[in-house]
């Protein structure tokens, strides 16, 4: 399998909505604003808020300046700035992101939503989960786990319509 | 080697900012496009991104400067740098000690990066083509050469309220013989398209041959700013007073001091910047420095945000090279 759909990709979102609802309910936590990781996480964010209808637009958080590669690589391409429609102080959120793969991800983007504020919590969502975690971040809800070959590399391409692709890293 | 080939490494990437002159419109645009990232950065709880974490950066003023030091200052603070501030009075060259002394020294303390103001055209070259290899120098303002990142702050003010850049019309007024802000701006303005440049001041304050720069001259007010989209007015010096280049503050005024009355010349969604420190009365009238069309205190907070980006980048050209994923 070297390529997932449109029509399945939104059924693994809406399962992901169905689960987070489920999960927001079990631990008693209301109002979440909910948080794209730029720029696949933002799309499968967006579909999530109109599954689980919640008003307050998505988040949008750009990691760039919170990665751990600067030294490495230097500034990546520039993508949208962050922006979060509402304080997180004290708020619950839902953090989303297309792909858990390393979770270096992920910890820059925990490290970037401290800089706005103190949530309540944090719940993260992904749309796959693969492994090779560098890190101990585990995702709570999660659209599709895929078994993959660490020279695999899996690419969401979107906006519209959403596809995942997974081809062999050049 | 000139400055913009000393500003570049194998890859052309920017690895010191020295000058405006010879950049290419898409390293402006970059440079206009992170600003614009960071720029959401003081909004926040806690101000501040960790990509410097760990630097040490060194402001080198060797002129008097409150804004473009401090927005360094600032801009290295919430890039999470650590920063070392000298001044020429309180540093040993007072005492004699040599610029290059000075340097070698502070580069012994692992310092990474010099940010230099000195009065003299080519200062910042002169240290950038002598500090190893690893250290990164920013050009804060030297003699009547250039003052690169003030020029860029104003394309980035420009750009918010007018992003249509070849179909601008833009006057520079004043002192243009002694600015070096002028001249970073004019290549700044050329880079990305801007075809109508107007220069606006007495003979005496205009260099012969200028219009070789791709600018029309004007010597008169009103016509100069007739229909203009940005007015860039320059700080007049006080010595120039003394030098005999000009009668006096008043005269000056009276010719060349911007009104909101001579505003109407220009067009109705004018705006008018300044680089500052601004002379009340002398080029520009408080009216028009406090009223609705002037965006100067933006600049001073575009400063930041444009030197952050400038900081970022240069400090990203050290590492080895991008890999994939």
């Amino acid at each position: 399998m070297n390529r997932i759909g449109a029509g399945e990709i939104d059924g693994l979102i809406r399962a992901m909505a169905l689960d987070t609802g489920a999960w927001l309910k079990r631990t008693g936590r209301g109002d979440p604003l909910i948080i794209g990781i730029h720029t696949g996480g933002l799309w499968v964010a967006e579909r999530m808020r109109r599954e689980l209808a919640i008003d307050s637009p998505v988040g949008e958080l750009n990691i760039t300046f919170y990665r751990d590669d600067f030294s490495r690589i230097g500034m990546h391409p520039r993508v949208a700035p962050s922006h979060l429609p509402l304080a997180v102080d004290d708020r619950h959120l839902i953090l989303v992101d297309d792909v858990l793969n390393t979770g270096r991800t992920i910890r820059a983007a925990m490290n970037e939503i401290f800089d706005w504020g103190r949530p309540a919590s944090i719940c993260l969502a992904v749309l796959i989960e693969r492994g090779g975690r560098e890190l101990p971040v585990q995702a709570d809800v999660v659209g599709r786990r895929l078994d993959l070959h660490p020279d695999q590399h899996v690419k969401l391409l979107g906006p519209e319509p959403l596809a995942l692709e997974i081809k062999k890293s050049e | 080697m000139t400055a913009h080939d000393t500003q570049l490494d194998q890859h052309g990437r920017l690895k010191h900012f020295l000058t405006v002159e010879g950049l290419s419109r898409e390293l402006l645009l970059e440079i206009l496009d992170h600003a614009e990232s960071f720029a959401g950065v003081g909004d926040r709880a806690v101000k501040k991104v960790p990509l410097l974490r760990g630097k040490t950066i060194v402001n080198l003023f060797f002129e008097p400067s409150t804004r473009t030091r401090t927005t360094f200052e600032l801009a290295a603070k919430r890039l999470s740098a650590d920063v070392l501030n000298l001044n020429s009075s309180t540093s040993s060259t007072s005492k004699g000690e040599s610029l290059q002394d000075m340097l070698h020294t502070l580069q012994a303390m692992h310092c990474d990066m010099f940010i230099i103001r000195h009065g003299n055209s080519g200062a910042a070259h002169f240290i950038a083509s002598r500090v190893s290899p690893d250290v990164r120098v920013i050009n804060a303002g030297d003699g009547r050469h250039a003052h690169p990142t003030q020029a860029v702050l104003d394309m980035f003010t420009i750009r918010r309220h007018k992003p249509d850049f070849p179909g601008l019309r833009v006057a520079i007024v004043g002192d243009v013989a002694h600015s070096r802000v002028a001249r970073s701006e004019i290549h700044a303005l050329r880079a990305l398209g801007v075809a109508d440049i107007r220069v606006v001041g007495p003979k005496t304050l205009i260099p012969a041959g200028i219009e070789s720069m791709g600018v029309t001259v004007y010597n008169e007010l009103e016509s100069g700013i007739r229909d203009a989209d940005v007015i860039v007015m320059l700080r007049l010096q006080k010595e120039r007073m003394r030098s005999a280049l000009l009668p006096g503050a008043k005269e000056y005024f009276n010719s060349f001091g911007l009104t909101n009355a001579r505003l109407r010349a220009a067009r109705k969604d004018v705006i008018v910047m300044h680089p500052g420190p601004i002379n009340r009365g002398v080029e520009i009238d408080s009216e028009v420095a406090d009223g609705t069309r002037s965006v100067i205190l933006q600049q001073v907070g575009h400063g930041i945000s444009v030197r952050m980006a400038i900081m970022a980048l240069i400090m990203g050209s050290l590492a080895p090279g991008r890999e994939t994923g």
